[in-house]
């Protein structure tokens, strides 16, 4: 026994050795994507990715097509779709963030009550949702009973998949505060409301803000659910019940376009740029908010 | 009396979720009725017709489409997220190491589907067309490896957790006993940690059905049952992505139908996910 | 220092050289300990929490090569074989371990935790040896009886006393020539820990055991010999009679007085 112990235990050795240098490989791997992406949207969108990027609204396809001709930069920018995409978010993030806030104080509130759970599962069940499902189902809400596209129907479909995060991220912030900062402020003889309105809610600020980053750097770059609600305009609208633009939006319009294509990487670099910048940023908050 | 309204604010607040549920589901299924009623359900999901001329629609091309192409995803996935899960919750548990590749990993869930779409279609396609997969590139196989990636940090992020949370002297106990790395991540942390891990691929799995855009932009929008790898289709969130803007009556009705159907397999695919952890953490 | 015990016999099954183990580079939790341990005997390692008797411990069947940042130097004699120079598998197949809490694999029955060893190293035996290894090991654990007819099912289902009693099995199974036990009865109930130390005193007949204990009176029920250590030092080690009635050293004396609590 002693023997086949002694000869199998260079190549158990060497087995685990090997699996390790697989394990690593892989992992080396799957982090390439992301290096990847960043460098072809760099790399084909450096030169679109000019001042008028950010001062103009898209360009047709017929003048795209003319530039084209004329060896010409594509003229034009995706103003519209960044001032879309601003309008669309805040008027998601006034109606996902309060609504999100308070059902995640419910729940840390009433964590054990048969109720908060099946809320709980219900929010699962809301954030299991794919998002083209969220953008047919606010079609028939809101798009249908209003007659026509909206920057509004659009904020709706986002504000839908940003509540179950803002929900989860508040009770999981307010359930990490110490119950002792609660029974202190109503020792003191402050009422339930504004113990919570004025401790709780500031104690859990950094919680709540990196919950609510997140959320919305996750809705940033959705495209599917706005197709089918805020549908896309050429120019730049602030008007709620118009339909609207966005950066997706208009990224989809591009690739569909073989004349503007040029401009699908100058947009999605924006769009990442964006995108990673938020959660990044969100993260970093995160760390900084746990140390304390 | 001011705690009285506040709580009540509370109340309402969580009974909004019950009534924005109730009304996702009654929506879907308002809408989808008239499809229903005409071809039946089991006619509906058994029928690979899609024809517009002549009004006749059945999701089964669809629901195979989306089937096909997350299970290859998952598959895919496995081999990479397993390795980082490993790579993260065992052999380089808590050192820096472990915190920078976790947070490139989680920097790929960031990456919006559009973009993802984006990449597939100038970088990957001409690839795979170069390896003579197929004329134009697009197709089941295409779209399966992009989500591939879009999945695993869904399924690394939480099987790390789980692997991690192997206990310490259990680890050290079958190292006393004589075992290398290899034996000890094959007998004890695998197994231990084998039912979240389920979880947690299940989970991506319920992802991958759902991913929209970049499957729109990869699988080659045909409304047929994919004869193999290389083949277009189209998946059920594509179809409604193609072809809602111009769709009415029974048409629309049939989209919604499907969108239904999406709903329904997503919400039991997460539900069996969040059974298991529920199991697993008590 | 010379700490060893006097006899006439020289052969050490384990002798420990100048073994230092450190945590932090510069800062040794374990310091300079030298100590020889004779076959068939109970040694028993005492000393405060921190004084560093579970990491000498845990040097002698090489676990901290787990852990990069420790390190540990000096030497290591398992009969006469420098443990640094062999493969780390077979110097551990050679020590067994039990733990503070009792560990066995949750994901594996009782039958087969007393044959997680061979499993672990790959060791295939036909189905009447390992028969043979189980009824054995559970028998000299005096488990056997109690678990013969539910063998198949986990260990995680046995109370705390028969699980760390199925490891102290698990660890045999293997034949090593020493057993380390890191303070094995911590975790158990009276009752248990008492048939704990009666299966000690019976395997010592066939094994040489180590044992960390942060409880005197169990270390002078069930040792031959004792091992005080004191800020990662070996103080004092000689037999646990002549510890306990007349120790040599001051800090030894606090200790067993409950100087340092």
């Amino acid at each position: 026994m002693k023997k086949t112990f002694f000869s199998t235990s260079k190549y158990r050795l060497a087995k685990s050795k090997i699996f390790f240098y697989i394990v690593c490989f892989f992992s080396t791997l799957t982090m390439i994507p992301l290096f990847l992406i960043i460098w072809e949207l760099i790399k084909r969108g450096y030169k679109q990715f000019n001042f008028s990027l950010f001062t103009e609204v898209a360009p047709t396809s017929m003048d795209a097509m003319l530039a084209k001709i004329s060896g010409d930069p594509i003229p034009g920018g995706i103003l519209n779709g960044i001032t879309g995409t601003l309008l669309i978010l805040v008027i998601a993030i006034i109606i996902a963030i309060p609504v999100g806030i308070l059902v995640g104080i419910y729940l840390s509130e009433n964590p054990k009550k048969k109720f908060s759970n099946l809320i709980r599962s219900l929010a699962d069940l809301l954030q299991g949702i794919p998002s083209i499902v969220v953008g047919i189902i606010v079609y028939v809400w809101v798009v249908r009973p209003m007659h026509g596209y909206s920057a509004l129907a659009g904020s709706v479909a986002l504000a839908i998949m940003m509540l179950p995060m803002i929900i989860r991220s508040t009770e999981e912030t307010l359930k990490m505060l110490p119950t002792s900062l609660k029974e202190a402020g109503l020792a003191l003889g402050g009422s339930y409301t504004l113990v919570v309105l004025k401790i709780l809610l500031p104690s859990a600020f950094g919680g709540l803000f990196t919950g609510s980053l997140l959320a919305i750097s996750r809705v940033m770059g959705e495209t599917a659910p706005l197709m089918v609600t805020a549908l896309g305009a050429t120019i730049v609208n602030w008007n709620i019940s118009d339909p609207t633009s966005a950066i997706s939006l208009l990224i989809w319009e591009f690739y569909n376009d073989p004349n503007l294509a040029p401009l699908v990487w100058s947009s999605s670099l924006l769009l990442l740029f964006i995108v990673l910048g938020i959660n990044i940023f969100a993260k970093s908050v995160a760390k900084k908010w746990k140390i304390q | 009396m001011k705690d009285k309204i506040f709580k009540s604010i509370l109340l309402l607040a969580s009974c909004l979720i019950l009534v924005l549920t109730a009304g996702v589901i009654y929506a879907l299924v308002s809408q989808s009725i008239n499809t229903f009623s005409t071809f039946g359900f089991f006619g509906f999901i058994s029928s690979t017709s899609w024809d517009s001329v002549n009004e006749n629609f059945g999701a089964l091309p669809f629901i195979t489409g989306t089937l096909i192409t997350s299970i290859l995803a998952l598959l895919f996935c496995i081999p990479f997220s397993l390795s980082i899960a490993l790579f993260n919750g065992e052999y380089f548990k808590g050192t820096k190491t472990s915190t920078v590749v976790s947070s490139v990993v989680d920097l790929l869930a960031g990456i919006p589907s559009i973009v993802y779409g984006l990449w597939g279609f100038y970088v990957l396609r001409p690839v795979l067309i170069d390896m003579g997969v197929s004329a134009q590139g697009f197709g089941v196989l295409l779209s399966s490896i992009v989500l591939a990636i879009m999945i695993i940090p869904y399924a690394s992020s939480l099987s790390t957790e789980f692997i991690s949370m192997v206990p310490n002297d259990l680890k050290e106990a079958a190292y006393s006993l004589g075992s290398t790395n290899l034996e000890v991540i094959r007998n004890v942390s695998l197994p231990v940690s084998m039912s979240g891990m389920f979880a947690a691929y299940v989970l991506a799995l319920g992802r991958a059905l759902g991913e929209t855009m970049a499957v729109t932009m990869l699988i080659g929008n045909t409304n047929n049952i994919p004869s193999s790898l290389a083949d277009t289709g189209n998946s059920m969130a594509s179809i409604i992505a193609n072809q809602f803007g111009e769709a009415s009556g029974l048409k629309l009705s049939s989209l919604m139908a499907i969108g239904l159907l999406l709903f329904l397999i997503t919400a039991i695919i997460n539900f069996i996910a969040k059974y298991i952890l529920k199991i697993v953490n008590r | 220092m010379e700490n060893s015990i006097n006899s006439e016999n020289n052969k050490y099954v384990l002798e420990l050289k100048e073994v230092s183990v450190s945590y932090t580079p510069g800062k040794n939790a374990v310091e300079n300990v030298n100590a020889g341990i004779r076959e068939n005997t109970v040694t028993a390692i005492m000393g405060p929490s921190g004084c560093g008797k579970s990491t000498l411990l845990r040097a002698i069947n090489r676990m901290h090569d787990l852990y990069p940042e420790i390190k540990t130097t000096g030497e290591i004699l398992l009969k006469g074989e420098n443990i640094f120079k062999m493969n780390p598998m077979k110097v551990r197949r050679l020590a067994g371990m039990v733990f503070q809490r009792p560990n066995p694999f949750p994901t594996m029955s009782i039958y087969d935790n007393v044959l997680a060893g061979y499993k672990l190293n790959n060791i295939s035996l036909k189905k009447s040896e390992k028969d043979e290894v189980v009824e054995a090991s559970l028998r000299s654990v005096a488990l056997w009886d109690e678990v013969k007819d539910s063998m198949n099912k986990k260990g995680t289902f046995l109370s705390g006393g028969q699980q760390q009693r199925l490891c102290i099995a698990r660890a045999i199974a293997l034949k090593p020539e020493i057993i380390l036990m890191d303070e094995p009865t911590s975790a158990l109930d009276p009752i248990s820990t008492n048939r704990i130390e009666d299966l000690i005193l019976e395997l010592k007949e066939h094994y040489t055991i180590i044992i960390v204990t942060h409880n005197m009176s169990q270390a002078a029920r069930i040792s031959d010999n004792s091992m005080f250590m004191y800020l990662g030092h070996l103080v004092e080690y000689g037999t646990t009679k002549q510890m306990f009635t007349k120790p040599k050293d001051k800090r030894t004396e606090d200790y067993l007085t409950g100087v340092f609590g």
